[in-house]
């Protein structure tokens, strides 16, 4: 059976072999250049975003190539991964990172591509300013040199990480060349239950599927839970995919993805906009399509949720105890060098741990909501004496509305100190490093052994549960906090 | 970037028996900074090979002279984690040529792929096999011919195939990246770009 090709207008690029596409394949086949036999697709990328760590090996790629960059219109270079988070304005101290930063700008400049170094406006985490303006879109195919990009994901646009080579590749022809994945989709029933975020859903799943459990795969996150999420929220979850192996998560857009692109820098206008909509509404997947592999969960499942080995798929619920070897899979030696490089044993509770350290930021919870959600806990309390807090903010806006709608206030008074946008501890390549053999309950990404600074140990949690953590010094479950500002 | 035509690889092989191996293990962030890529080799599994003085680990396998060769054999989910290249550099950096593991992380095998590095991946048996023929003779050979999809123990001739796509296997073999195919189709893509919102 054959399918009408779909027409709106510029926007005729979803061409239909077979009558049920998944969201994936109508986003995919729309933007493939060329199939190749016995090997990968040429896939076009309409957005690419560059930063200072990966990028300049791929400049000079194409420097010793003689090579341009194909289309410098869609790069947009930002300054994050080893940015300072206070004092912004001073020249940057490390002479490695100012050397890449400069490489940014200088590369920018060269091949004129839009630049938003440190100082600028515009400058933030590269997946927090990407929405922000309007640069991430659905049905967009983007790309970024950082496995996170996957976030792009929560509008309906197949977004992933690449390697260097391949960033060298989107400047100079703006594709690259990859095999189709498989299609995995994710259902979660219900509602959630009181005091649980985006975060736990995402790392509930992850610690369901292991750390590998998607590789291989696109996933598509359908149901009743994420169609309530805001923006925020499912750009949490799609940024999360990569930690359990997925090239990338998308969910399909609807009114409330339409609501947040409407009328942002980058987006289309006027009659422009009429158009891009009409294309958006097509980007569901088809009722009777068939996905290699599908899960279900029930919400009322999910609680929040809390790691404590090294990697984010060995996480469980908060009120749980640290599960035995001989219940998990995979290898014996492998769990408990991971146990004893945290310092825990089997059984153990996780409510009750000391912490010493609080990071609330990344690409992963970075974003106003996020500050929300930490302040509402906060809010009439004080920071633990025991424990340090980094509050970072993805970017200027989100740092502009935390000032505006009185967050910092409220953090001031609790005690916290607000510092200035990057990717910081997240990966800990400024001075943002949580000392050897510390506690850190971070809202990021990944609690891999050193990530956060050489012997550094990550618990990776909401940003309820670090709000939870930074005001008692130690793992606590949020819920009980957020019952006593409810009576 | 250029890399050396790979056929066949005849060698002894490094063991490295742990799940999971993270590419911030591989290559920590603070080795990223630099803007050429040269020197990687020398900070590959630092945080597992050196203490923070800068000595090296004695317990660990790259500082155990016993293991040597161009194969590093690898747990299951090798390379899971950050996308960067960075890892994969370190490796070729350093002298493997083919990470073995009967799983591999997505962006990492592309990325080793992209610069010359041959992740082979097989069953857990025969990977299990590899690994204590080495831990009880490190002077096990081990070929892998890429052409033919084999990888064998020289000795025992016990052999299973590994995949790999015709058009990366061709790649490997004559030692040709991506972006000098895509710059042969440039004319196709620009034709398909004119007829995009940009
Ligand atoms: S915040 Fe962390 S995960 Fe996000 S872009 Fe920065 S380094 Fe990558």
């Amino acid at each position: 059976m054959v399918c009408e090709d779909t027409d709106h207008g510029k926007y005729k690029r979803v061409k239909t072999n077979k009558m049920s596409n998944t969201l994936f394949d109508k986003v995919w086949d729309g933007h493939v250049v060329k199939k190749i036999k016995g090997g990968p697709d040429v896939l076009f990328i309409d957005r690419h975003m560059i930063h200072e760590v990966t990028s300049p090996v791929a400049f000079l790629g194409l420097k010793s190539r003689g090579i341009k960059v194909l289309y410098p219109e869609l790069t947009f270079a930002t300054a994050d991964h080893n940015t300072p988070t206070i004092n912004q304005h001073l020249p940057v101290e490390d002479p490695l990172s100012a050397n890449q930063l400069k490489a940014l700008e200088s590369n920018s400049n060269e091949y004129g591509i839009s630049h938003w170094g440190l100082g600028h406006q515009k400058n933030g985490i590269v997946h927090v300013v990407g929405p922000e303006y309007g640069i991430t879109q659905p049905g967009a195919t983007i790309v970024c040199g950082d496995s996170h990009t996957s976030t792009h994901g929560a509008f309906g646009a197949i977004a992933f990480g690449i390697g260097t080579s391949e960033v060298e590749m989107v400047l100079a022809t703006q594709c690259i060349m990859q095999p189709k994945p498989q299609k995995m989709r994710i259902n979660i029933t219900g509602d959630l239950g009181f005091g649980v975020t985006p975060k736990d859903v995402a790392l509930f799943i992850i610690s369901k599927l292991s750390t590998s459990g998607a590789t291989g795969y696109f996933v598509e996150y359908a149901g009743k839970v994420f169609e309530e999420m805001t923006m925020e929220g499912r750009m949490t979850v799609c940024n999360l995919s990569i930690e359990m192996g997925a090239r990338g998560g998308m969910i399909a857009p609807d009114e409330t993805t339409f609501e947040y692109v409407k009328g942002r820098e980058f987006t289309p206008k006027g009659e422009a906009w009429d158009k891009a909509l009409a294309y958006y509404k097509t980007l569901k997947t088809d009722d009777d399509a068939v996905f290699d592999k599908e899960y279900t969960f029930a919400g009322s499942e999910i609680e929040p949720m809390i790691t404590y080995g090294t990697n984010p798929g060995m996480g469980i619920g908060i009120s749980q105890d640290i599960p035995d070897a001989d219940a998990i899979e995979g290898g014996v030696a492998t769990y408990e060098k991971s146990l004893n490089y945290m310092g825990f044993n089997q059984g153990d509770h996780m409510i009750g741990k000391p912490v010493d350290y609080v990071f609330i930021g990344s690409c992963t919870n970075g974003r106003i909501e996020d500050f929300r959600a930490f302040a509402s806990i906060v809010k009439g309390r004080h920071k633990a004496d025991n424990v340090t807090a980094w509050l970072v903010p993805g970017s200027h806006i989100v740092e502009a509305a935390i000032k505006d709608e009185g967050l910092l206030d409220i953090f001031t008074e609790a005690g916290f100190v607000l510092r200035q946008p990057g990717c910081s501890a997240c990966l800990a390549m400024n001075d943002d490093k949580i000392p050897a053999g510390k506690y850190a309950v971070s809202t990021s990404n990944r609690n891999f052994e050193g990530r956060q600074g050489p012997g550094s140990r990550t618990l990776l949690a909401s940003p309820l549960v670090a709000a939870a953590a930074a005001v008692t010094g130690k793992v606590t479950d949020p819920r009980e906090l957020m019952e006593e500002l409810v009576s | 970037m250029a890399y050396d035509k790979f056929t066949i690889l005849k060698t002894t092989a490094v063991p490295l028996p742990i799940e999971n191996v993270d590419t911030d293990q591989i290559i920590p962030a603070r080795f990223l900074k630099a803007t050429e890529r040269v020197g990687f080799g020398d900070n590959l599994f630092r945080d597992w090979r050196y203490n923070t003085d800068g000595s090296p680990k004695a317990d660990f396998v790259l500082n155990n002279p016993i293991y040597k060769g161009k194969i590093l054999l690898g747990g299951k989910n090798f390379g899971s984690g950050s996308s960067r290249e960075h890892a994969a550099w370190a490796i070729y950096d350093y002298g493997f040529r083919a990470v073995v593991s009967s799983f591999f992380a997505d962006i990492f095998r592309g990325n080793c792929l992209n610069i010359g590095v041959l992740p082979v991946q097989i069953s857990p048996e025969f990977m299990e096999t590899i690994f204590s023929a080495v831990h009880k003779n490190p002077e096990t050979e081990i070929e892998i011919d890429l052409a033919a999809q084999t990888i064998s123990l020289v000795a025992t001739g016990e052999k299973e195939s590994f995949e790999i796509s015709s058009y990366k296997k061709d790649n490997m073999i004559n030692g040709f990246d991506d972006i000098d195919y895509l710059q042969n189709i440039k004319s196709d893509i620009q034709e398909f770009a004119s007829a995009l919102p940009i």
